[in-house]
């Protein structure tokens, strides 16, 4: 692969001395810098496979001893050894969910408003604000959760959360962290329409609504659509932020206000403390959501390729 | 091969910290979190006198019982005791070396701060979400002047696997059979009803945001922070309020010298001052250590601890172990062994 851009000798032969090493130097060079750049893509691949193999190989005890019951039972006791993902699974997807049917249409709207509407002298100010939103540490979004947005919804709807913090709460503060990815992401890719698109539609006669609808998004579908996934995969793996507000509760209580868990919690919450069973139940959590943001990735890809495919 | 990876990395990162600060020197240790301030306190006032200082790292108990067994550290600190069967197994043993109290502070617009009283049981319905209601029977019969608002019950407990947790939990299901059968104790347990918040602070500031909210922490941490608490009936069937010398008196009551292994939780006590929910923060250590020096120098910080200590911990809110106790300990050092199958420890 590398060796064919080395420069044979006999073609230099016209060249002086010094330009001929020099060119040979600067072969090798390039030889150097393919190689260590394949390095680089490699050992990502090699740690992911690592963490893979040894994510399975821990978590294999506990899986082994409790089988299908780890994906059924509806609590997780570490204190007498009854370990069910159910509630924590259920935490993590619903949370997600949440925050994605929020924060989609804000994302969209916003990112719509900044490429279509918004006048000049405001968009630069207005783009930097949220890409600053995405830069505030998951902590403070946390602490934010659970000494203002907290005793907000309970003042505001005491009936509907009666502790203020809960799988809704959790699933609006990661809203409001996922909208500047979405945001950011979806902004460029509607700005990678030809402005001459635009022109030819109004020209026609289209309102901004017809424009946006039935020229831009069909036409930057694709750019959308990952820009939602890589909320998504936030959303998914979040940990500290969620901690705070989700009540962590270890019983399954499904319903979309009540206290819960989420994966990514339940590990920060008991890692440190644990050992045996419980820390490879624990590993065995980490797995499960590393396949559902294997998953969810996957699926975008595969939603990805249909309409690029229709629209290229 | 996880835990080895772990191990390395953590000996690794030591041996980097304190090639720094004269790495010879230095006493090693790893675990619970509850009695870090009063080790770190004790740590400065005892380098200051003889020039060794301590590396400990507060990662945990059950870390610090992963980093003792691995014999990464010269003594692991737990906040709960090992059973004997434990410590055989692993060749190691334990003793006390400073107390606490767990305290159940509360928030209901309408009671007066610090006039509450709570027994075990009730406290147990409590947390399994059987008592809802501020003014429900069991409390009105416990208050009887007082008039409770028919306020909704939140009650909050710690999210994160802790001794406190344990202390807790250990409390409840030895005067609650029910509670027992239904969640019993542990550093992390599924709590029926309630909320979970993260650490001390969490759970305080959960409290303070919800009227009707009660929850638990350590005394030290609900001292300085000016909590109202909850006064709890004790075993004698009085009532006692959380204090120093409440502790210090379910400390009195207990039986170090009949307990296997100094397993002892000092929860439920005997004696009309004694505040129920108390309880040892441990040190483990091996019994046949392979560096006798550096068990020796760790015994040694002990010792010192155990004679100077005291006044240190008081001022930090917490309960020193009594002199009877600390005389049992050093006799209990005997045990340890260096390679040469002497004792490490000489008066």
């Amino acid at each position: 692969m590398a060796t064919t851009n080395a420069i044979p000798t006999s073609s230099l032969g016209h060249l002086s001395d010094a330009t001929r090493r020099r060119l040979q130097r600067k072969a090798r060079i390039d030889v150097w810098f393919e190689r260590t750049l394949f390095a680089f893509a490699f050992a990502v691949l090699l740690l992911l496979g690592a963490i893979i193999a040894s994510l399975m190989f821990s978590s294999w005890p506990a899986l082994q001893r409790y089988g299908l019951d780890f994906f059924t039972e509806n609590r997780w006791a570490a204190n007498v050894e009854v370990f069910g993902a159910l509630p924590a699974i259920y935490g993590t997807l619903l949370t997600s969910f949440i925050a994605i049917v929020i924060a989609v249409p804000v994302s969209f709207g916003i990112a719509i408003f900044l490429t279509e509407q918004c006048p000049g002298f405001l968009r630069q100010p207005l783009s930097t604000l949220i890409e600053l939103l995405a830069g505030i540490p998951s902590i403070i979004y946390g602490m934010w959760g659970m000494e203002v947005l907290a005793p907000l919804l309970r003042t505001w709807f005491p009936s509907v959360f009666p502790a203020g913090t809960g799988l809704a709460t959790a699933g609006i503060i990661l809203a409001v962290m996922i909208i500047p990815f979405i945001t950011a992401v979806s902004r460029d890719v509607i700005n990678t329409v030809p402005a001459v698109m635009r022109e030819s539609a109004y020209g026609l006669g289209c309102t901004t609504w017809e424009v946006t609808r039935q020229v831009i998004l069909p036409s930057v579908k694709g750019g959308l659509v990952g820009g939602v996934v890589l909320g998504l995969g936030r959303a998914l793996g979040e940990t500290m932020a969620v901690t705070f507000v989700i009540g962590n509760n270890l019983f399954l209580d499904a319903t979309l206000t009540g206290q819960g868990t989420s994966i990514a919690a339940l590990i920060a919450n008991q890692f440190s403390e644990s050992d045996g069973t419980q820390r490879s139940a624990l590993l065995a959590l980490g797995l499960i959501l590393f396949l559902i943001t294997f998953a969810v990735l996957a699926f975008a890809r595969y939603l990805l390729r249909n309409s690029t495919g229709r629209h290229a | 091969m996880l835990k080895h990876v772990f191990a390395t990395l953590i000996s690794g990162s030591m041996v980097l910290g304190a090639a720094g600060v004269q790495a010879q020197d230095a006493i090693t240790g790893a675990g619970a979190t509850f009695p870090y301030p009063v080790y770190s306190q004790w740590a400065d006032a005892y380098q200051d006198e003889s020039g060794i200082g301590l590396n400990y790292q507060a990662i945990g108990s059950g870390g610090g019982i992963q980093q003792i067994v691995a014999k990464t550290v010269t003594f692991g600190a737990s906040d709960a005791p090992m059973t004997k069967e434990e410590l055989d197994k692993n060749g190691l043993m334990q003793w006390p070396m400073v107390m606490g109290g767990v305290v159940a502070a509360f928030h209901v617009e309408g009671i007066e701060g610090g006039s509450l009283n709570l027994d075990g049981p009730t406290l147990a319905d409590i947390y399994q979400g059987k008592i809802t209601n501020w003014d429900d029977d069991a409390i009105a019969k416990l208050n009887p002047d007082m008039d409770l608002p028919d306020t909704q019950i939140t009650p909050v407990y710690r999210a994160e696997g802790s001794g406190t947790n344990f202390l807790f939990t250990h409390y409840l299901s030895q005067v609650s059979q029910d509670f027992a059968d239904n969640v019993g104790e542990g550093k992390s347990v599924a709590w029926p009803a309630g909320v979970g918040a993260k650490a001390n602070a969490g759970v305080a500031s959960q409290i303070a945001n919800t009227n009707g909210a009660i929850g638990y922490v350590e005394y030290a941490y609900a001292a300085q922070n000016d909590l109202s608490l909850v006064h709890l009936k004790n075993k004698a069937d009085k009532v006692v309020a959380p204090s120093m010398d409440s502790f210090m008196a379910a400390a009195a009551n207990a039986d170090w010298k009949d307990a296997p292994g100094m397993y002892l939780v000092l929860t439920n006590q005997p004696g009309d001052e004694s505040w129920p929910i108390t309880g040892a923060s441990f040190i483990l250590m091996h019994k046949q250590v392979q560096d006798a020096e550096a068990a020796k120098q760790a015994l040694k910080f002990f010792d010192w601890a155990y004679d100077n200590g005291n006044d240190m911990a008081q001022d930090l809110d917490y309960v020193p172990m009594p002199d009877n106790v600390a005389d049992m300990v050093r006799d209990s050092w005997s045990e340890i062994k260096g390679p040469n199958g002497e004792a490490v420890w000489t008066q």
